[in-house]
């Protein structure tokens, strides 16, 4: 259907209002406290990149960050890697207790993490696996994995399944057919799943920070430092959020094209 | 009821053509006329598609006039143009049952409820479709479905024209000669004019009256099917109609002689008219060449084809490939046979043109 | 469509997925459920309290059952209120977004910026956007006279969470509905343009209806974000003023945090997951019921 300019206007307007608290995030971050607290102001009158070299001349800053990408990298492949044949079994199979078994997948994705947090404290800790990323990397399995599942079966389903039949006529042995074969045809889905898993991880603090405490702990969670006896750093708080945002903007910049023809294989 | 004229229709996208190769269409001209059923032939990208889009109003010609009748409707939109089209994938409306896709283009005109109902019993009936009618749409077969879009342009008793955008291909084989059989009747039954688009040579010779065969966003020749085959007037033509295509052999056309590869033969005109420094074929159908026993060419056998209604021998003349039919009465070939080429339906083709000669 | 083969060796490609669920499910929730059964006199004596935590909680009459009740309501009223406004807003929005042409990256990349940004980091931004002395949005709402405050007003307060919840999360539901509206092929279209439809009837008889595998996910995924919401309300309220934002997620951890209740609280985790799970269930059969109705 072709966009009149009324749509234009209005999606225009929602990108606006939807970047405004961003933007003054962005705004803050390159204030000094005293700039932030001396009035409201559309546009920073002193700009200063002062608090972000900051993050960048602190190593616990910057550990911080490489410690929440590598478990938000490492939890993502997993859970697409653990996934794929999973989602590939439930949309091609029948088997005993397949309905439950998928329901009860999904259930995982409702356990509210404010629950969890404390039984899985004693979990890793008993484990020996607190304060180390293994332990944020299995805790976001819980609720990744199945996600992964559920989405990764609509985009099975899209792929008709004559073409593991003509595989198997062609002498394909199943792994070979599953790599060389099936998996470049979701890859759209793929991509897609990858971008939720990313997120759902990248995200997800509560757990994040109950399972660490030196080592191994997430750069939003040493946001809490911006909270001192002397007052609030506001201008250093915002620079970290401003941080936090850049890897996600990364992720969605790549898989953009699949997001858009990505679900045309897969739910609908 | 209309004819649809096209004046001068060419398109290019994106605006300004430079050569002659930016175009998508090739400034074309052409009067359809009303009750005919036309097919547009020819491979993937060749047009066919545009051109029917231009007719729906999808698209809009960058060069040339449209008409219905005498009414100019080159930038008119879609729903204004009293057209119905069949696309590839059948197109229904999946919350509505069979008989709310059937009213639903006469509900949106606002027609009175008895009307749609009349009309929307008649066109069930035509198409087979008043068992399903109470049924969702979205339950029943591929065919059934693309019977469906087609009764609801067809439900419109102001529809100017129905265009087909190859309607067959999500359709069984097997169901598919029934479809197109339903197609034909519908036809004769309405006295429609039907454009139906198409890639598959059966189903256009078979459904249409006329066939435009288009290649390289050119119509290279419009006919009947029958013109198609005995005097095709490109040799895409000769190519893509026919099974195998047309044999082609650069030759010397002198009067109503033909030589290729050192071997003379006749043809049944005389040419005196064919230019120098332009390549000249003779293009001849593999069933106007035939292997015989009496006197002929000598060509050497490289493959025999039993393709059980007919037997068809690949060999060469000189260093010439053709295919050529072996009558049923010669039994086992030789490395060398001789073959005997039919001057009657012998063409000289000049730059790929089909050339009129005179009668001897 | 023929009947999916029979093939119970498909455990085992799932057997992988059992393992990384099983490990971070099993153990923790049967934990929770030893708690829910037991007492503590702090430190690490437990002693046997039978069903009690439960028929307290489910008694109205008692002062946790009371409390639980509250904010069981409070929490259903957030996330319907939430689903009222983001799926429609979210749908409409979808409709609006650009369709080819160098927007379409862009666009996707800023609607999907919110989402990307960690939890507590949103609740940053809004503690941050939302004071009426630094913040934009509160300086603009006081400005105009009204008496917004987040840490007094108990209505500003709650319309603030969902103002959040609505910015942070309606841009999932126009991905998920672009992504379903890209999918539908243009001859759908051009049909209804030839069979003269309105705006309207394009929309409810081919958008919405092939709009629907994704709503389905969308609503999901929205009702239990929404119903298990903790982190944005717990930056910038508190969970206050007084009990106004105090949601089940914030209240099960002041009980087991704060008082060092975990009787109580487990007891509570599990009543308030059995909810979620049966009105998933309820939602989930309802809509695959109504597909199979419709295939009739």
């Amino acid at each position: 259907m072709r966009n009149g300019t009324l749509p234009k206007i209005v999606f225009i307007v929602y990108v606006l209002i939807l970047m405004t608290p961003i933007y003054w995030l962005v705004k803050m971050s390159l204030q000094t406290n005293t700039d932030i607290m001396s009035g409201l102001t559309l546009f920073p009158r002193h700009p200063t990149l002062e608090k972000y070299f900051e993050i960048y001349n602190d190593p616990t800053w910057v550990h911080a960050f490489g410690v929440s990408l590598s478990y938000v990298a490492i939890n993502t492949v997993i859970a697409v890697a653990v996934a794929l044949p999973a989602a590939y079994a439930f949309n091609r199979y029948r088997f005993i207790g397949d309905k439950h078994l998928f329901f009860w997948l999904l259930t995982n994705l409702m356990a509210p993490a404010a629950v969890f947090a404390m039984p899985f404290f004693q979990l890793y800790y008993a484990v020996g696996l607190f304060d180390s990323i293994w332990a944020v990397v299995l805790a976001h399995c819980l609720f990744n994995v199945p996600l992964a599942v559920w989405i990764l079966e609509g985009f099975v389903g899209g792929v008709p399944r004559e073409i593991d039949e003509t595989a198997a006529i062609d002498g394909y042995s199943f792994p070979r057919f599953f790599i060389l074969i099936f998996l470049p045809l979701i890859a759209n889905g793929i991509g897609v799943t990858a971008f939720f898993c990313f997120m759902f991880s990248w995200v997800e603090q509560l757990l994040a920070t109950t399972l660490t405490s030196t080592h191994a702990l997430p750069f939003a969670a040493v946001m809490t430092r911006a909270y001192s006896v002397s007052g609030m750093d506001w201008s250093l708080l915002a620079a970290a959020g401003v941080l936090t945002m850049i890897p996600g903007a990364f992720v969605i910049w790549f898989v953009r094209n699949h997001i858009a023809k990505g679900f045309a294989l897969g739910r609908v | 009821m209309t004819s649809i004229t096209l004046d001068r229709i060419a398109h290019a996208y994106g605006g300004k053509p430079r050569s002659e190769s930016d175009y998508q269409l090739k400034p074309f001209q052409h009067v359809w006329e009303q009750g005919l059923a036309y097919a547009l032939l020819g491979p993937s990208g060749c047009g066919k598609t545009t051109l029917l889009n231009i007719i729906s109003g999808l698209v809009i010609p960058s060069e040339g006039r449209l008409l219905f009748g005498d009414k100019d409707v080159t930038r008119l939109p879609t729903e204004q143009r009293n057209i119905a089209q069949v696309f590839q994938f059948p197109v229904i409306y999946d919350t509505m049952t069979v008989a709310e896709n059937l009213a639903f283009p006469l509900k949106n005109r606002r027609l009175p409820k008895p009307v749609i109902e009349a009309r929307v019993a008649e066109i069930a009936a035509m198409l087979d479709l008043t068992a399903d009618l109470g049924r969702r749409a979205r339950g029943l077969t591929a065919d059934a479905k693309q019977k469906i879009s087609l009764g609801r342009g067809l439900v419109r008793s102001d529809v100017s024209a129905v265009l087909f955008d190859e309607p067959l291909t999500v359709i069984d084989p097997a169901l598919k000669w029934e479809l197109r059989s339903k197609l034909k009747a519908v036809h004769r039954a309405l006295d429609l004019l039907m454009i139906y688009v198409t890639h598959d040579q059966i189903e256009a010779l078979t459904f249409a009256d006329k066939v435009v065969v288009m290649n390289d966003g050119r119509a290279v020749q419009i006919g009947t099917p029958a013109e198609l085959f005995y005097r095709p007037e490109h040799t895409f033509v000769g190519y893509f109609i026919g099974s195998p295509g047309m044999n082609f052999m650069p030759a010397a056309v002198k009067g109503d002689r033909a030589r290729v590869a050192g071997f003379e033969f006749g043809l049944g005109q005389v040419y005196d008219n064919v230019p120098a420094g332009q390549p000249v074929q003779v293009g001849v159908r593999p069933e106007f060449v035939s292997v015989t026993s009496g006197p002929g060419l000598p060509a050497q056998v490289r493959r025999v084809a039993d393709l059980g209604r007919k037997r068809l021998a690949y060999v060469s003349l000189g260093d010439h490939p053709l295919v050529v039919t072996i009558p049923r009465e010669v039994e086992g070939l030789g490395e060398v046979v001789a073959i005997s080429i039919d001057p009657a339906n012998t063409h000289v083709y000049v730059a790929d043109a089909r050339v009129q000669g005179r009668a001897p | 469509m023929t009947e999916k083969p029979l093939n119970n060796r498909a455990w085992f490609f799932v057997l992988p997925v059992l393992g990384f669920v099983l490990f971070s499910s099993i153990i923790p929730v049967m934990t929770v459920v030893n708690y829910s059964v037991q007492d503590t006199m702090g430190a690490n004596s437990f002693f046997w309290n039978g069903d009690q935590w439960f028929r307290d909680l489910l008694n109205p009459a008692t002062t946790i059952g009371a409390r639980f009740n509250d904010a069981l309501f409070r929490t259903l009223a957030f996330s319907l209120a939430c689903l009222a406004i983001e799926i429609p807003l979210g749908i409409a929005l979808a409709l609006c977004a650009p369709r080819k042409g160098w927007a379409v990256g862009i666009s996707l990349v800023v609607i999907a910026l919110p989402m990307l940004i960690p939890w507590n980091v949103v609740g940053t931004i809004w503690q941050i956007f939302t004071r009426a002395d630094i913040g934009l949005f509160g300086a603009t709402l006081v400005g105009t006279g009204l008496r917004y405050n987040v840490t007094q007003e108990p209505i500003s307060a709650w319309m603030t969470i969902v103002v959040i919840d609505v910015w942070h999360w309606t841009p999932l539901v126009i991905l998920l509905s672009y992504a379903g509206l890209r999918a539908i092929p243009d001859a759908y279209y051009q049909a209804a343009r030839i069979d003269g439809a309105s705006r309207w009837a394009v929309f409810s008889k081919i958008e919405l209806p092939k709009l629907q595998k994704v709503l389905v996910i969308a609503v999901l995924l929205r009702f239990m974000q929404t119903f298990m919401i903790y982190t944005e309300p717990f930056v910038v309220t508190g969970g206050g003023p007084g009990s106004a934002t105090t949601f089940l997620s914030i209240d099960l951890d002041k009980i087991a945090l704060g008082q060092v209740d975990l009787g109580n609280a487990a007891a509570m985790s599990l009543v308030y997951y059995l909810i979620t799970l049966t009105v998933c269930w309820i939602f989930f059969t309802v809509m695959t019921q109504l597909e199979r109705r419709r295939d009739v």
